[in-house]
């Protein structure tokens, strides 16, 4: 009897117990300014969900209320680590397999291996306390999962980050780097793929240089660097005859030869022919190469404005009611044959694109004329109601006069 | 005259005779409210182009929901003149609901319900629920988005009837969801439940009609009131009507072609802004407007109790418009009726417009 | 002159009503509506290296299991004369017997007098069932 009543009156001590003392929190927030800061951050931490506290990356006793105990060197306390030991200090668990393994199996375990190949990491090693540490990409006691839309390395606030940094002319006027990428990509088409559309697989900087082992691509692997997600424009642009002379063009070759690196732009025929043209920079306009982009340019304008036309007839149709739905799905048969077409630009043959563009025209052909028949269907319809509308009016005139005749003027 | 003896050889046989009386005896009385008698005549003539163009499609229509939106897409496209007859069709299924209302609120306000005309009455709003029946049934038909989704609607309003709504869901719908099973059911509805019901319903009420005679509005002095002969006065002139009527329709059917709309997928989310077809839409509206609970109760339980109570009043209408001596209380009965017509009107075009 | 305005103006509309409604009852070329889709059966009816025919839209077509996992659908129409074709496991060919057509399991001709291949109509299975559609 008695046992189980002693159990009831433990019990609130018991749970009280269990909810871990965190000395270091506790005294830190009772402070103020730098030394607050921490305390008041570490709510939002990653690792403070997993139950990890401040002694867990600093050392010391976080049970122990008396300062001397709670930060005792005994007791592990190693206190802020210096700069250039950032990485170290981060990596004596976030290497360890055994220690991740506990909270994220599939959490990867290279990232200070990696580091280490990267110009951050080499500059850090030859003593640059100026380059990028763990802390300057993921922030510190406030550090969120790289998914958390807060975190600092998330998709859509990575180029900032980067560019906290790699914008600033002041601080890479020194290495001679320079700091018009992250204005640029802010006018790409992957900026603006991630920002307005939200498609979240679109590219960042990382996703070309690498986060943790950052460093440019190299000249020859920049175009499998773009091929890792536009794979058949790589394929054809390695068999063709571009591929070799790009390789050698120094300031990075490959795609970027025409499509640049950072400030991508939706590429259009006015790429190909026109006064912007990015052919005629080596092409001369009556050259073999500059007359094989008019044509191409050409051929893809004239098939756009073959399916823009179709499109038009066929909502016109359309909105004057005739039932036209299955044209207009053949019509998007007539969109794929211009996308295919652009696609096969990149062998820089035109032989390579009349398959697409013909198919394409005749799509666009056999859909126009679908719509212009709906056209003309619809005024005949309309021809044929006037017709019995006049025949209709006709006999109610005349069953209008019977009915006069049968009564004398009056109705 | 060859036509005579016609007419004679069969009235030997069929005993047409008392049909010939009625044709030559029947008159109509010529009065201020006269152009109101058209709109009975008009509602059947658009009930009988509904039969018609019906029974056309009913030549290529399927009622299965791999196949029924292509066979309308097929009707609209492929058969000749299959985008008229199809759009008659749906034209004419509209203003057929909207004529029948004209009449029903016409004869409220001639006050044509007085005795003895009660049961003629009940058969009209008998056949107005069929038509609104039919409606609904029909809708569902070419199995595309809007229809889908609206009949999803329709038939969980009807889940929530006292009592009967779970039920009765579930026999509309021919098991707890819309699907194949509730399309065969509507199918069998559309074209012979509901046909066989109107017609015998349909045929009461003209009978009835031509054993009273047509109805004299009791502010008119009966008396005084001038007779025209049916046949051939009032019946030219209803040819002339019904004439402009097909007139309208060809038109509409040509102008303003009825749309097909996409296939119905269940997967879908339902479009926005879906809502019932116009004839139900003052209860819908309302329904929506009511608060989801009053005092103790469910509003939209309420709701469906209240038209129903509403429907009730409506076809009594008979017993509580009339007085003791069995006279018409004509300025209460008018001055409901416009209310009645008020509220309709007012809360079809808020649901429209919401 | 009012009878033959009220004979001529009947008539005639009702002409125009009834020419739509005799063109309308008149099967239209196209007899059904292009089908898109067709149930074929389920996996366990067809054993592996066999071949049925099913009916898809108005024409028949040529359902074969070529292994445990892997079908193939075509239109069994040949393409000579419009004889119906049927599966070879013997060869694992398509042949027609009309005129001794041959067919390999791409739908190419392979001998015969068929002048152009089989269309080949997509295949997939779905849980227990499976589906021929045409191919977008």
């Amino acid at each position: 009897m008695r046992a189980p009543l002693a159990l009831l009156l433990f019990a609130p001590a018991l749970l009280l117990a269990q909810a871990a003392k965190d000395s270091c929190v506790e005294c830190h927030s009772q402070l103020d300014g730098n030394l607050q800061r921490p305390a008041t951050l570490i709510k939002d931490d990653v690792h403070t969900a997993n139950g990890l506290s401040c002694a867990d990356c600093h050392g010391g006793n976080r049970a122990s209320d008396d300062m001397s105990d709670a930060m005792s060197p005994a007791k592990g306390f190693t206190g802020k680590p210096a700069r250039a030991a950032i990485p170290r200090f981060c990596a004596r668990c976030h290497s360890n397999p055994n220690i991740i393994g506990k909270f994220l199996p599939q959490q990867r375990v290279d990232q200070y291996e990696l580091y280490q190949t990267s110009v951050h990491g080499k500059r850090l090693a030859m003593g640059d306390e100026n380059v990028a540490t763990c802390v300057d990409c993921h922030s510190v006691h406030d550090i969120r999962a790289v998914k958390s839309a807060l975190s600092p390395v998330h998709p859509l606030r990575l180029p900032e980050t980067c560019g906290r940094c790699h914008a600033d002319t002041a601080r890479m006027a020194k290495y001679g780097i320079p700091t018009t990428q992250l204005a640029q990509y802010r006018t790409s088409v992957h900026w603006n793929a991630l920002e307005k559309r939200g498609d979240l697989s679109a590219p960042n900087c990382a996703s070309c240089h690498g986060n943790h082992g950052a460093k440019p691509p190299q000249v020859a692997s920049v175009a499998a660097v773009c091929a890792g997600c536009h794979v058949l424009f790589g394929q054809l642009y390695d068999k063709s005859f571009h591929q070799p002379i790009f390789s050698s063009v120094s300031g990075g070759g490959g795609c970027i030869v025409c499509h640049s690196n950072h400030g991508i732009q939706q590429p259009s025929t006015a790429m190909l022919a026109g006064s912007n043209s990015v052919c005629a920079q080596c092409h001369e306009a009556d050259s073999g190469g500059g007359k094989a982009a008019a044509q191409m340019a050409q051929w893809i304008d004239g098939l756009d404005s073959a399916l823009k036309r179709s499109e038009s007839v066929l909502a016109s149709a359309d909105k004057y009611g005739m039932e036209v739905s299955e044209s207009q799905v053949r019509l998007l048969d007539g969109r794929e044959n211009l996308i295919k077409a652009r696609l096969a630009l990149h062998a820089f043959q035109p032989g390579e694109m009349r398959k697409p563009i013909d198919a394409g025209m005749a799509i666009a052909e056999e859909t126009r004329r679908a719509g212009e028949a709906a056209l003309r269907e619809k005024d005949i319809r309309r021809l044929g109601l006037a017709v019995s509308v006049v025949f209709i009016s006709i006999t109610v005139a005349a069953i209008w006069l019977l009915i006069r005749r049968l009564e004398g003027t009056g109705g | 005259m060859p036509e005579r003896r016609a007419a004679d050889w069969l009235d030997d046989r069929l005993g047409l005779g008392a049909v010939r009386e009625l044709i030559e005896h029947k008159t109509v009385p010529v009065h201020s409210a006269t152009r109101w008698y058209y709109f009975g005549g008009i509602t059947l003539f658009l009930f009988a182009i509904q039969v018609v163009t019906g029974v056309l499609l009913m030549f290529y229509y399927r009622p299965t929901v791999a196949e029924a939106f292509d066979s309308v897409r097929f009707i609209m496209t492929r058969v000749e003149f299959g985008w008229l007859i199809r759009s008659i069709h749906s034209w004419s299924a509209n203003l057929l609901i909207f004529v029948a209302f004209i009449h029903m609120f016409s004869v409220l306000f001639t006050h044509a319900y007085r005795p003895p005309r009660e049961l003629t009455w009940w058969s009209g709003i008998a056949l107005l629920g069929l038509m609104m029946g039919f409606g609904f049934s029909g809708y569902l038909l070419p199995w595309n988005q809007i229809s889908y989704f609206a009949t999803k609607v329709g038939a969980d309003v009807a889940a929530s009837t006292p009592l009967i709504g779970a039920a009765l869901a579930r026999f509309l719908r021919g098991g707890d969801e819309v699907g194949g099973a509730t399309l065969t059911r509507f199918f069998a509805f559309h074209v012979m439940v509901l046909p066989l019901l109107t017609a015998a319903l349909m045929g009461l009420h003209l009978l009835l009609i031509q054993k009273s005679g047509m109805s004299t509005p009791p502010w008119i002095p009966p008396a005084g009131v001038r007779q025209m002969k049916f046949f051939p006065n009032f019946f030219l002139r209803e040819a002339m009507v019904w004439y402009g009527a097909l007139a309208v329709l060809g038109a509409l059917a040509a102008i303003f072609p009825w749309e097909l709309g996409e296939k119905a997928d269940p997967f879908a989310s339902a479009p926005r802004g879906i809502r019932p077809e116009w004839y139900f839409l003052a209860q819908f509206y309302t329904l929506k407007l009511i608060p989801s609970h009053i005092w103790i109760f469910e509003g939209e339980l309420l709701g469906i109790l209240a038209f129903g109570v509403l429907a009730l009043w409506w076809t009594l209408l008979p017993v509580w418009g009339v007085n003791r001596a069995g006279e018409a209380r004509t300025r209460l009965v008018a001055g409901l009726g416009v209310l009645m017509v008020a509220y309709l009107s007012v809360f079809t075009i808020l649901g429209y417009l919401k | 002159m009012l009878s033959w305005l009220l004979g001529g103006g009947a008539f005639a509309s009702f002409a125009s009503f009834l020419y739509p409604v005799i063109r309308f009852l008149e099967p239209p070329r196209i007899t059904e509506a292009p089908v898109n889709e067709v149930a074929a059966g389920k996996v366990q009816d067809l054993k592996p290296n066999s071949g049925k025919i099913v009916r898809f839209g108005a024409k028949p077509a040529l359902l074969v299991r070529v292994s445990e996992t892997e079908w193939k659908a075509f239109t069994a129409v040949c393409t000579h004369l419009n004889c119906t074709v049927q599966y070879l496991d013997s060869s694992r060919q398509i042949w027609c017997a009309c005129h001794n057509g041959m067919y390999d399991l791409s739908g190419r001709v392979v001998s015969g007098p068929p002048p152009r291949p089989l269309e080949e109509y997509a295949v997939n299975v779905r849980g227990e069932e499976v589906v021929i559609s045409r191919r977008a």
